[in-house]
């Protein structure tokens, strides 16, 4: 019992970080149709930029612990968000009018590009985060004991979460939002900036990922330029689980797949962790393509 | 196929040919390896180029094949030579195993369940599968191929093993590209429903053409374990099949001149620069962005097949 609790609350905050990364790829697929390669690349970029700054200012002695770490969360989300602003603009709205795949390849060379960069700049190894961020206490839920980080791990990803679906749901942008999703051109004829639109999607999805990036990095201590792809191919499972261009459908993926994965790999077996999210990847594919709330993906053949 | 292709590709072999004569074992080696990728580029292009559909798990077929003869050289001494129509055969049935219940999905799906697909198979390599993989570490020992008694060891005797290979492959693929087969791929790439309309079983050949992509990285494979005698996972892990992603996407989809053409940018040109190694995919991200939006086709594309009027057959006779 103790051993499946802990493994069920590691679960929901590898859950929560997955679920965070698959919010960027299902929203700039619900409006764009097209997977954002390089999103989990970003997401790498929030954990490294987090690590610069932590170190680099060294802000918690200046305002304190928890100022520090709320100040740093905010530079991380900015920074992130306008990065991928920036690839937007590189990448992706020359080849708006192009071919579908001519974009899904361009993606993959910024993820390639940004891959690299983050090893020429920071090097191969992996990095450490700085112990200590956080003052390492447990506390005890249900009788188990569960280290406060994974704790507000789990509690920030949830709202964040509930802040978009408010925002997304509640707001007159978050409704401009659903409605370039559902069709671009009468979005357009209703006197909705498309253009704003995906330029806001390519704000909020990073600075999602780059939130995750962060949480990452003070979660596991550890952090290395290729961990992008790792996590971006499992939040992209979340995001199919949940169905993609789904936003709730991505928050139910994402906790899915972190607890599935959690247990499977302390029931099943360790050395098979990653395969599992690629499997359940594979399975959905085949047996629901829709995923548990999604549109339809596969071609009639 | 045109004279003027026929002429290029003669002045390319020759070319290769003499290599061994002004060149010295590392950059014969470099040559050897252009020429696998080469034929690893010209597999995925039947898939990517020429059936249009989005593979990018290659490194899995290539990983069957090289393990396949790797564990029947090791385990049955079965020469590496014979090993390699078994390995192809092994990777073919890989392929069409797991292409079979993916192969309707739409291009970016496609794309993401074949990454995976890819991975697991490394999962499963350095776990040991089976205990026949020897995890990590890969299999090593593997014996060296012979030749009609001949044993070959050396950079240039490989040179022309495999260069040889790629003779052969170019020459079967562009038989291939003209037969019934090709011009359905054809079709089917450029207009699916219009192929399907004019009664191409589109499923069956998305999945013949992937077998037969399959089947070739398979065998490429078991040439990489009779040339390097070692093989671990390292050697099939994702980047590898981004690297021949990029080579026919680079080089022009579809084309096989094109393709030959991306292995020599991809992997002979950073050796040529070698100071810069490390940036090496940094430029091929930077190169596949720029690409998408000046020359989407690639640098030698395709060209679509054209028919002189002494080509058509007279009016009334047997086609």
């Amino acid at each position: 019992m103790e051993q499946f609790l802990q493994q069920l609350t590691n679960g929901l905050a590898v859950g929560g970080i997955y679920a965070l990364i698959a919010l960027g790829y299902t929203m700039v697929y619900g409006v764009m149709k097209l997977i954002n390669f390089a999103h989990g690349d970003l997401f790498s970029c929030g954990a490294y930029l987090g690590l610069t700054l932590l170190t680099g200012l060294a802000l918690q002695d200046r305002v304190g612990p928890v100022a520090g770490l709320l100040v740093l969360a905010v530079l991380v989300v900015v920074l992130v968000a306008l990065l991928g602003a920036i690839l937007e603009r590189a990448a992706y709205r020359p080849l708006r009018e192009s071919p579908r795949l001519s974009a899904v390849v361009s993606a993959l060379g910024a993820s390639i590009f940004l891959q690299n960069a983050l090893m020429l700049v920071y090097g191969a190894r992996f990095q450490v985060y700085p112990s200590g961020v956080l003052p390492e206490i447990a506390v005890s839920v249900l009788g188990v004991q569960v280290p406060l980080m994974r704790i507000l791990v789990v509690l920030v990803s949830l709202v964040m979460m509930g802040a978009l679906y408010l925002f997304v749901q509640r707001t007159k942008v978050g409704t401009a939002i659903r409605a370039a999703a559902i069709d671009q051109g009468a979005a357009r004829l209703m006197g909705i900036d498309v253009n704003r639109v995906i330029l806001l999607v390519f704000l909020i999805g990073p600075a999602l990922g780059g939130a995750a990036g962060l949480m990452v990095g003070l979660y596991y201590g550890q952090i290395g330029y290729q961990m992008g792809l790792l996590y971006g191919m499992k939040a992209f499972t979340a995001a199919i689980l949940g169905g993609i261009g789904n936003i709730p459908g991505a928050m139910v993926g994402g906790l899915l797949l972190g607890v599935v994965e959690s247990l499977g790999a302390a029931y099943v077996s360790l050395a098979w962790k990653d395969a599992i999210a690629f499997l359940v990847l594979i399975l959905i594919l085949i047996v629901r393509p829709t995923g548990l709330l999604g549109e339809r993906v596969a071609e009639k053949v | 196929m045109s004279r003027r292709l026929l002429a290029g590709y003669l002045a390319v072999a020759v070319l290769i040919g003499c290599t061994p004569l002004f060149l010295d074992a590392y950059w014969v080696d470099v040559l050897c390896n252009v020429g696998l990728y080469a034929l690893l580029a010209l597999s995925l292009n039947l898939i990517l180029g020429d059936a249009g559909l989005f593979h990018m798990g290659h490194a899995a077929f290539y990983a069957v094949g090289a393990y396949t003869a790797a564990i029947l050289n090791t385990r049955l001494q079965l020469p590496i030579l014979w090993a390699l129509p078994i390995a192809g055969l092994a990777a073919a049935i890989f392929g069409a195993i797991v292409a079979r219940p993916v192969i309707h999905l739409r291009g970016d799906y496609l794309l993401i369940v074949t990454i995976g697909m890819g991975e697991i198979v490394r999962i499963a390599l350095v776990n040991d599968l089976g205990g026949l993989t020897g995890g990590s570490n890969g299999i090593f020992g593997i014996g060296r191929p012979s030749l009609f008694g001949w044993k070959l060891r050396r950079p240039d005797e490989f040179l022309y093993l495999i260069w040889g290979f790629v003779a052969l492959t170019v020459f079967l693929f562009h038989r291939l590209a003209q037969s019934r087969f090709g011009r359905a791929l054809n079709t089917l790439r450029e207009d699916e429903v219009a192929a399907e309309g004019s009664g191409v079983d589109t499923a069956r050949y998305k999945l013949m053409a992937f077998v037969m992509g399959a089947a070739w990285a398979g065998m490429t494979g078991s040439i990489y374990a009779a040339k390097m005698t070692i093989i671990s996972p390292e050697s099939f892990s994702f980047w590898e099949s981004v690297v021949v992603f990029v080579i026919v996407i680079l080089g022009g989809a579809g084309s096989i001149p094109g393709v030959i053409l991306g292995a020599f940018l991809v992997i002979g040109l950073p050796e040529i620069f070698r100071g810069l190694a490390s940036y090496r995919m940094l430029f091929f991200g930077l190169a596949l962005m720029v690409m998408m939006v000046v020359r989407p086709q690639g640098f030698l594309p395709l060209r679509p097949v054209r028919f002189r009027e002494a080509d058509v057959p007279p009016e009334g006779a047997a086609p």
